[in-house]
C-alpha cells in the first residue's frame, strides 16, 4: 500500500456539487447535497454514514442506476456520459457492485452458470469456445475458494449467504472493473464469513489496481479495510481522510459522536455521552 | 454466592416441521443466571439463541414442542406448566421477553398508553385509567423516558424511541428476569447506545433482577455482560466470564468467532481476522460426535464419533471439546 | 419448479378445484365424442319435456310382446291415472253425492275407486255447472278406460277399401322388453323451450363459456401484464400515460362499457369469439395496476440492478428479471380473469346483448332461453337450475385454484 501511495495518484472517480433531490414542492427530501470527492486509482474508500444519511443514494448515483439532480460525476477525468442505455452499458464495463443482502441479489430463477457466463460474455467472451469458458468459470470460482464443479447447475439460493457473496466477487474477478462499489457487503452474513469476504475483496483490489468503495454503516470494518474514509451526515461529507486520522483522531464533532457510540473491547465504551 | 433468579437445567426443545421432522435447535442447555447478573449468549444466525430465549418462557406453540429438562425461576419451577397459566402468571411478572425487532410489533393505528393499559388491564382487573397513566409516566420518568411518548402513535417515534418504549412496556409488571433478543441490532449506533445505557438503568434501579442479552455482536455483548455463553448448533460449547471469554477464548469455535471482532480501535488494522470455513450443520439431522468437527482445524477422527461433553474447568468456566484445555492452547499457540 | 407442482398438488382447496375444473373440462370434451346430436337440433314438439326416458311408442307396439302377470299392474295404472287434483275431485262429487267424508279415503286407490263407481252417474246434475258435469263425464270415461280388461286394438287403413284392419291388440298384460325397443331417447334433464336436448346443450353451452372464458382471461391478461411491466418497470412518462389510460378504464364502470360495445356491434356480428374479445378489451384494468405495483416493487430490487449491470436490455431485464417474479401472481390473476369472463358472458347473454342464438347455445343464454319462457315461473327447473349449478362449479373450481395457488406462493396465508 505504501508502494501505491508513493506513486502520483491518478483521480479514478470524482464528483463535484453531485446532488440528488427526491420529489418536488412540500415533500422535497435532499438525499445527497452537494458533495465532492475524489477517489483514486487502486484506493480503497469507505464511505461511512449511518442509516438515512445517503450513502446508498450516492452509491446508486456513482454506479448510474438513478441520474443525479445536480452536479457532475468524473470518471478518469473525464465527465460521465450515460445518459443513452448504449453509454450506460459501455460504463457499466468499467463500474460494477456487490449489494448488501446476497439473497435478494441473485435472479432466483437463473443458475450459478449463467450468472457466470452474463460476465464472460460482457467482457467480450460470447465466441469462446465452452472449454474456455469453463476454464475462466474455475479460475474465477478457485478465487474464492469455490469448486466450480460443485455449483455448475445449481441455483444461487441452494448456497449459503457467504458462498453467494463469495460467487459475487467471483462475477467481478470475470468482470474486472476499473472501479467496485461494495454496498455493505458482509452486514447480511455471520461474523465467521466476513473475514473471509474481506479478505477476497482486499486481494482482489490488490492485484487488479482497483479502486474499491466500501458503503458501510460500521466504522470499524472501514477502519479495518480502507486507505481514505468519507463519513457521511445527512446527505453531507463532513470528514474525510486517511483511515488512521478520521478514525483514531476525529475532528469533527458528529465523527467524534459516531466513533464514541461504537462499542469496543479495548478501551472502556463511555455510557455517560448519550 | 448470591440469589440465582433463573436456572434452566438440561432444558429441550425442538421444532417440528410441516413435514413432521423434528429439528432438535436447542439440544441440553443449562445455565444460571444470578441476581444482578446479566448473561450473554453470542453466536451466528441459526445456532439456536432466539429459539433459546423463546425456550426460556416456558410457552410454547407451534412449530415449537417442549421435550425435557427444567425451568426455575426464582426458585420455582415452571416447566410442564399449563400454557394458559404460564402465559397468565408468569409471563410479564416473573419472565419478559423482547423478540427481535419488537418494535415493529406495535400497532401504529394506537396509542403508546393503549398498549400499557392492554399490559395491565389483563393482570389488574379493577384499575382505573388514571391510576394506569400514572403509574406509566412514574416508569417512563424513571428510565428517562418523557411521558410525552404515553400519548404518541408509534409511526411518531423514532426507531431507537420506539425499541426504548417496547422494552420500557415490557417491564410494566416488574418481571424479574428480562431476556432481551437483539434489542438494538436494526438501531444505529447512538439509539443502540441508548437502549443499552437503558437496559443498565433498569439493573440499576431493580426493576428487573436478571437480564439475558442475546446478540451475535460481540464487541457490544462484552460491554454488556457479565458471563458469556457462546451456542453453536443448538449446543452451549464454551461459558465463562465476558473478558475470558472474549480475550481467551478455549473452544476452537469460540476462538474463531472473537477473532473475527472489528472494532474502530488502534492497533485492529493490522490483526489477521480469522474466519471458520464452511457452515453450520443441519439440525434436522445433527452430526453424531462433535457438531463443530466439520468446520474445525484441529480435527481429530475421534471427534466425529465420541459424543462431547461440557468440560467444567477453574473460575466457573465450561467448554465443550474433546482436548484439554492445555492442548487447545498449545494448538493456539502453534497456529 | 418441480417441487413447486409438487407444493401446489399437496394443498387440498387447489386439488379440490383442479379435480372440479378438470372433470368439467374432460366431460366437455368426451361427452361430444360419444353423443353426436348437433346441440341446437329441435328434436321435442313442445316446450319443457320432463326429464327421463323417452321410450318410442310405435317401436314398442311393433316388438315383440311379452305377457306378464302382475298383481300391482293395475293399481300402479290407476296411481299413475289418479293425479292430487283428480282424487280431490272426485272427493267433491261423493261428498255432493251424499257420503260421508270420514268414509272417502282419497289415498286409497281401491276404495276410491270402488266409491266411484258403485256410485257415480252421468245423469246426476248435483247443482253442477255443465262444464263441470261434462269434465266428470270424461274423468269417468278414463278411469272406466283403466279398468277395463279389453285392450286397445291397433289397426291401419287399407289403402284399396278404406277400410280399418285389424293387425294387433294389446291388452294390459302386454309388456315389450325395452332392450328390444329399437328407438329410446333418454333426456336426463329434459327439453328446453324450443324442445332442444338441455344435456347436450348444457355441455356444448359450458365448452363455450370456457373458451369465451379463456380468450377473454387471456386477452385481459396479455394486455394488463404487458401495460403493467412497462408502466411499472419504465415509469416516468410511458407511467403516467398508462396509468391515465387505466385510470380513465377504471371510472367507467367495465360492465357498462361491455353493455355499450356489445350493443353497438348488433346482434347479428356478435359470434361467441367477438363477445369473448369485448370481455377482454374491457376488463384488463386491474391487472395491469396489479401487475404494476408488484414490478414498482421489484424494479428497485439489486437482482434487477445487477442485471442492469451486466448489461442486460430492458426487455431481457423485464423478461429474465421481473416476469418469472409475478409469474406466480400472473397466474392467479388469469384464473380469476377467466372464471369474471364467464360471469361477464353470463350476464350479458341474460340481458340480451350475448353472442347471437343462432349458432352455439352459451350458459349465459341458456339463462336467457329459460327466463324468456318463463321456466322459473312455470316451474321447470331443469331448463335453469343445472346451468346456475354449472356456472357456479366453474367460479367455485376457479376460485378455489386461486386460493390454493395464493396459499402456496404466499407462505404468510398458510394455516
Amino acid at each position: 500500500m505504501a508502494e501505491i501511495r508513493s506513486l502520483e495518484k491518478k483521480s479514478c472517480l470524482s464528483g463535484s456539487g453531485l446532488t440528488k433531490v427526491f420529489g418536488f414542492g412540500n415533500q422535497k427530501t435532499v438525499a445527497v447535497d452537494h458533495v465532492d470527492f475524489n477517489f483514486y486509482e487502486g484506493e480503497v474508500v469507505s464511505i461511512v454514514g449511518e442509516s438515512g444519511s445517503g450513502k446508498t443514494t450516492l452509491a446508486k448515483m456513482l454506479l448510474g442506476l438513478i441520474s443525479s439532480t445536480e452536479g457532475e460525476i468524473y470518471f478518469q477525468g473525464k465527465k460521465l456520459d450515460i445518459r443513452t442505455q448504449r453509454k450506460k452499458r459501455e460504463y457499466w464495463k468499467n463500474i460494477q457492485a456487490i449489494f448488501q443482502d446476497p439473497f435478494s441479489s441473485y435472479n432466483i430463477f437463473n443458475k450459478i452458470d449463467s450468472v457466470l457466463l452474463d460476465c464472460i460474455h460482457m467482457r467480450g467472451g460470447r465466441k469462446f469456445s465452452h472449454a474456455k469458458k469453463v476454464e475462466l468459470m474455475i479460475e474465477a470460482c478457485s478465487f474464492v475458494n469455490l469448486k466450480f464443479e460443485e455449483l455448475t447447475n445449481k441455483y444461487p439460493f441452494e448456497l449459503s449467504g457467504g458462498q453467494m457473496q463469495r460467487l459475487m466477487i467471483a462475477r467481478i474477478f470475470l468482470l474486472k472493473p476499473q472501479v467496485l462499489l461494495a454496498d455493505e457487503p458482509t452486514s447480511m452474513i455471520d461474523a465467521s464469513s466476513r473475514a473471509t469476504i474481506l479478505d477476497y475483496l482486499t486481494k482482489l483490489s490488490k492485484e487488479t489496481g482497483m479502486t474499491t468503495i466500501f458503503i458501510t454503516h460500521d466504522i470499524g470494518l472501514a477502519y479495518y479495510v480502507s486507505d481514505t474514509v468519507y463519513i457521511m451526515e445527512r446527505g453531507k461529507f463532513v470528514e474525510s481522510g486517511s483511515a488512521d486520522a478520521v478514525i483514531l483522531t476525529p475532528k469533527e464533532p458528529y465523527t467524534q459522536r459516531l466513533i464514541n457510540d461504537v462499542p469496543k473491547i479495548y478501551e472502556a465504551w463511555d455510557l455517560s455521552t448519550v | 454466592m448470591s440469589n440465582v433468579m433463573l436456572e434452566v437445567r438440561e432444558l429441550t426443545t425442538k421444532y417440528v416441521t410441516r413435514f413432521g421432522e423434528d429439528i432438535y435447535a436447542v439440544d441440553h442447555v443449562s445455565l444460571k443466571v444470578e441476581e444482578g447478573k446479566t448473561l450473554g449468549i453470542a453466536g451466528e444466525s441459526g445456532c439456536g439463541k432466539s429459539t433459546l430465549a423463546l425456550s426460556l418462557m416456558g410457552y410454547y406453540f407451534a412449530p415449537l414442542h417442549y421435550t425435557s429438562g427444567e425451568i426455575i425461576i426464582d426458585g420455582r419451577n415452571i416447566s410442564g406448566m399449563n400454557p394458559n397459566d404460564v402465559r397468565k402468571s408468569i409471563l410479564g411478572k416473573e419472565i419478559a421477553y423482547i423478540p427481535q425487532a419488537a418494535m415493529n410489533a406495535l400497532n401504529p393505528t394506537r396509542k403508546i398508553i393503549h398498549f400499557i393499559e392492554d399490559v395491565i388491564k389483563e393482570h389488574e382487573l379493577y384499575i382505573t385509567k388514571k391510576d394506569i397513566y400514572d403509574r406509566a409516566r412514574k416508569l417512563f420518568e424513571t428510565l428517562g423516558l418523557s411521558a410525552d411518548v404515553l400519548q404518541k402513535y408509534p409511526v411518531e417515534l423514532s426507531g431507537g424511541m420506539k425499541q426504548r418504549t417496547v422494552i420500557a412496556i415490557s417491564v410494566l409488571l416488574l418481571p424479574k428476569v428480562l431476556i432481551a433478543d437483539e434489542p438494538s441490532s436494526a438501531l444505529d449506533v447512538t439509539s443502540q447506545k441508548m437502549v443499552i445505557k437503558m437496559l443498565r438503568k433498569l439493573m440499576e434501579t431493580g426493576l428487573i433482577s436478571s437480564l439475558i442479552f442475546i446478540t451475535h455482536e460481540l464487541p457490544l455483548l462484552y460491554n454488556v455482560a457479565d458471563d458469556i455463553m457462546v451456542m453453536y448448533a443448538g449446543q452451549i460449547v464454551e461459558h465463562g466470564n465476558a473478558k475470558q471469554t472474549v480475550f481467551d477464548p478455549i473452544h476452537p469455535y469460540a476462538k474463531g468467532l472473537m477473532g473475527s471482532i472489528i472494532v474502530p480501535e488502534k492497533g485492529l488494522r493490522d490483526v489477521k481476522l480469522t474466519a471458520i470455513p464452511g457452515v453450520p450443520p443441519n439440525l434436522k439431522n445433527p452430526p453424531s460426535g462433535c457438531r463443530f468437527a466439520e468446520r474445525c482445524k484441529y480435527v481429530q477422527p475421534e471427534c466425529k464419533t465420541h459424543s462431547i461433553n461440557l468440560n467444567e474447568v477453574d473460575g466457573g468456566r465450561a467448554y465443550r471439546c474433546i482436548f484439554s484445555e492445555e492442548k487447545l492452547r498449545e494448538a493456539y499457540q502453534n497456529g | 419448479m418441480k417441487n413447486m407442482l409438487q407444493q401446489i398438488f399437496r394443498s387440498s382447496k387447489f386439488l379440490i378445484g383442479f379435480t372440479i375444473f378438470m372433470t368439467m373440462l374432460l366431460t366437455v370434451i368426451i361427452y361430444p365424442l360419444i353423443v353426436k346430436d348437433e346441440p341446437l337440433a329441435i328434436i321435442g314438439q313442445g316446450t319443457f319435456f320432463e326429464p327421463g326416458i323417452y321410450v318410442n311408442v310405435f317401436d314398442s307396439i311393433n316388438s315383440t310382446h311379452y305377457t306378464l302377470s302382475l298383481n300391482d299392474a293395475a293399481a300402479r295404472r290407476i296411481a299413475s291415472k289418479l293425479g292430487d287434483q283428480e282424487r280431490l275431485d272426485m272427493k267433491d262429487w261423493l261428498l255432493a253425492f251424499g257420503i260421508p267424508e270420514n268414509e272417502i279415503d282419497i289415498h286409497d286407490n281401491t276404495k276410491l275407486m270402488e266409491l266411484w263407481v258403485n256410485n257415480y252417474d252421468s245423469k246426476l246434475a248435483l247443482g253442477m255447472t255443465s262444464a263441470k258435469r261434462n269434465y266428470y263425464a270424461r274423468l269417468d270415461k278414463s278411469l272406466k278406460g283403466i279398468l277395463g280388461t279389453e285392450g286397445v286394438i291397433i289397426a291401419i287403413k287399407n289403402t284399396e277399401t278404406g277400410l280399418l284392419e285389424e293387425t294387433n291388440s294389446i291388452v294390459q298384460t302386454d309388456y315389450v322388453n325395452i332392450g328390444q325397443v329399437s328407438s329410446i331417447r333418454i333426456l336426463p334433464l329434459g327439453t328446453d323451450n324450443f324442445g332442444r336436448d338441455i344435456l347436450t346443450e348444457l355441455v356444448s353451452a359450458t365448452r363455450t363459456s370456457l373458451q369465451i372464458g379463456f380468450v377473454a382471461g387471456i386477452i385481459a391478461t396479455l394486455i394488463g401484464l404487458t401495460l403493467g411491466l412497462f408502466a411499472g418497470y419504465i415509469g416516468g412518462l410511458v407511467d403516467d400515460v398508462i396509468m391515465f389510460i387505466t385510470n380513465l378504464f377504471t371510472v367507467i364502470p367495465g360492465f357498462v362499457l361491455l353493455i355499450l360495445i356489445s350493443f353497438s356491434i348488433g346482434q347479428e356480428q356478435r359470434g361467441a369469439i367477438t363477445v369473448a374479445v369485448v370481455i377482454g378489451f374491457t376488463s384488463w384494468v386491474w391487472t395491469a395496476r396489479a401487475v404494476r405495483s408488484q414490478v414498482v416493487s421489484l424494479r428497485n430490487r439489486d437482482h434487477v440492478n445487477l442485471s442492469k449491470l451486466s448489461g442486460h436490455s430492458i426487455v431481457h431485464i423485464i423478461l429474465a428479471d421481473i416476469l418469472p417474479y409475478i409469474a406466480s401472481y400472473v397466474i392467479m390473476a388469469l384464473i380469476l380473469q377467466i372464471s369474471s369472463g364467464i360471469l361477464a358472458e353470463a350476464g350479458l347473454s341474460i340481458l340480451g346483448l350475448g353472442p347471437k342464438t343462432t349458432e352455439v347455445p352459451t350458459l349465459g343464454l341458456m339463462m336467457n332461453w329459460a327466463m324468456i319462457y318463463s321456466a322459473h315461473v312455470t316451474g321447470k327447473w331443469w331448463a335453469y337450475i343445472p346451468v346456475l349449478v354449472t356456472i357456479a362449479m366453474v367460479s367455485f373450481s376457479m376460485n378455489l385454484m386461486n386460493t390454493g395457488l395464493d396459499q402456496v406462493f404466499n407462505p404468510a396465508l398458510r394455516d
